[in-house]
């Protein structure tokens, strides 16, 4: 067993896209606030602060997570994945090149959320309707955009995924 | 919006759990997937002293079958149970609701155990538990009992759980071959609590009508197959015998016409999915 007392910071040690960090955390911290301010790493959104709007959301040890909803004390040991490892400014990812391709995002607040999001679809299911898509992205809150180009990217993406290994589409070409 | 100071404790065991739970009774929350308690204690409506951490009991997350009965552990996630092979052959009226349940996002943490215990009156878990008639597993330092779910939910998170005690899974009959299901829930987006949810059964001889976010908790009617021929008698009386909830999306008389408007194709639907399995046996 683990105990922390909830007026100590204590050290927490996890893996955050591939690579051991840590930080240091009291009990109440919450993972978001954990990721920004002691990791630095404010590609994770935090909106509602409920679980509500998804801009927040990260996977842990595989699955998704609001990560308002998880203490960062909980990650101690775990694997974190969020959206800055799905790509670099340089090199995007397939989605994100595709979110850019469609103007699939505005002011980008939700945008981070919702790429780890659809990147979990399309890990566990590479060929998803429209209809199962947006039915994932009901679990996201956008403001601007609207969703309809969210849409379109997350299916372009999906083919394109298909096709990677057959070389189709190498250059991102626009659509 | 972020919560309150609290000691955590990670348990490495249930053991480790009861022991935690007993020694702080009142004062301390399980954490299972955190959907529902983080939430409520970023805003604040939560304050434990104590957060007992369960997601090292890996003793809890588990899914079996067992003769005719299917035992579901408390840490086993709703996106677990989607994908489970069992749970479309031993419960499909579940299996039809989970996809009602929150968001794609939440099913992969949220737990089955951790909507028992919340016990949210609009939950789905809830509803398709007292609806099948489930048993809920309790389990601590002072031994284990059993607990009908139509006598666990007492009202709006409120449920017949002591402070000491941990849900250690749900056992639920299994519907193998023998009984038609319906099910349909009325919310204004895919994914939002539920303003109102109907699950039925029907045998030969009965059916079971399971009622969620009408009332302070899920609840259930059961009448004999002849009662359907006056089935818009049989739930007027039921809307008049509910206290029923009333807020700023749905008033209490719209709940209750939900009730009278929805139940009835909903029953009608499972009677004739019972008709065509008594037919195909």
């Amino acid at each position: 067993m683990r105990w922390i007392d909830g007026d100590k910071r204590v050290e927490i040690s996890l893996k955050l896209n591939g690579r051991k960090v840590r930080g240091r955390a009291e009990s109440r911290t919450l993972l978001c606030d954990f990721l920004r301010h002691e990791l630095g790493a404010t590609g994770t959104h935090s909106g509602c602060e409920h679980g509500v709007c998804g801009a927040c959301t990260v996977r842990i040890d595989g699955i998704l997570a609001r990560s308002c909803l998880v203490l960062a004390v909980q990650t101690q040991g775990r694997e974190v994945e969020s959206v800055e490892g799905l790509g670099t400014p340089d090199a995007l990812g397939e989605l994100q090149a595709a979110f850019r391709r469609h103007h699939a995002l505005q002011c980008g607040y939700c945008t981070p959320g919702i790429l780890v999001s659809m990147n979990d679809l399309l890990e566990r299911e590479p060929a998803p309707a429209e209809d199962r898509v947006r039915e994932v992205l009901s679990g996201h809150l956008c403001r601007c955009t609207g969703y309809t180009p969210i849409v379109r990217a997350v299916l372009d993406a999906a083919t394109r995924l298909a096709g990677g290994a057959t070389g189709q589409n190498p250059r991102n070409e626009d659509v | 919006m972020k919560p309150a100071r609290f000691d955590y404790a990670r348990a490495g065991s249930a053991e480790e759990a009861f022991s935690l739970l007993h020694e702080y009774g009142e004062e301390a929350v399980a954490l299972a997937g955190g959907q529902s308690l983080l939430a409520m204690m970023n805003m604040r409506l939560a304050d434990p002293a104590v957060v007992v951490d369960l997601s090292d009991c890996t003793e809890l997350d588990f899914a079996r079958v067992a003769g005719d009965r299917v035992e579901i552990g408390a840490m086993f996630r709703q996106a677990a149970l989607e994908r489970w092979h069992g749970t479309q052959t031993h419960l499909p009226l579940l299996s039809s609701m989970l996809p009602y349940i929150g968001h794609y996002q939440t099913r992969a943490r949220g737990t089955i155990g951790g909507s028992m215990a919340h016990a949210d009156p609009s939950a789905e878990i809830p509803l398709a538990a007292v609806t099948m008639g489930a048993e809920v597993v309790l389990r601590s330092v002072r031994g284990e009992r059993r607990v009908a779910a139509r006598d666990f939910f007492l009202g709006p998170l409120d449920t017949e759980r002591d402070p000491d005690e941990l849900i250690w899974s749900v056992s639920f009959p299994s519907y193998d071959n023998w009984a038609g299901m319906a099910f349909e829930e009325v919310a204004y987006r895919h994914g939002d609590f539920a303003i109102a949810a109907f699950a039925a059964v029907a045998d030969a001889d009965t059916v079971v009508l399971g009622v969620g976010g009408v009332a302070g908790r899920p609840t259930v009617f059961e009448w004999p197959r002849a009662a359907l021929e006056d089935i818009d008698a049989e739930l007027a009386g039921a809307a008049r015998e509910l206290e029923v909830l009333s807020d700023h999306h749905a008033d209490d008389h719209y709940r209750r016409r939900l009730l009278r408007s929805v139940a009835p194709n909903v029953l009608a639907r499972a009677v004739s999915a019972a008709s065509r399995r008594g037919s195909e046996s």
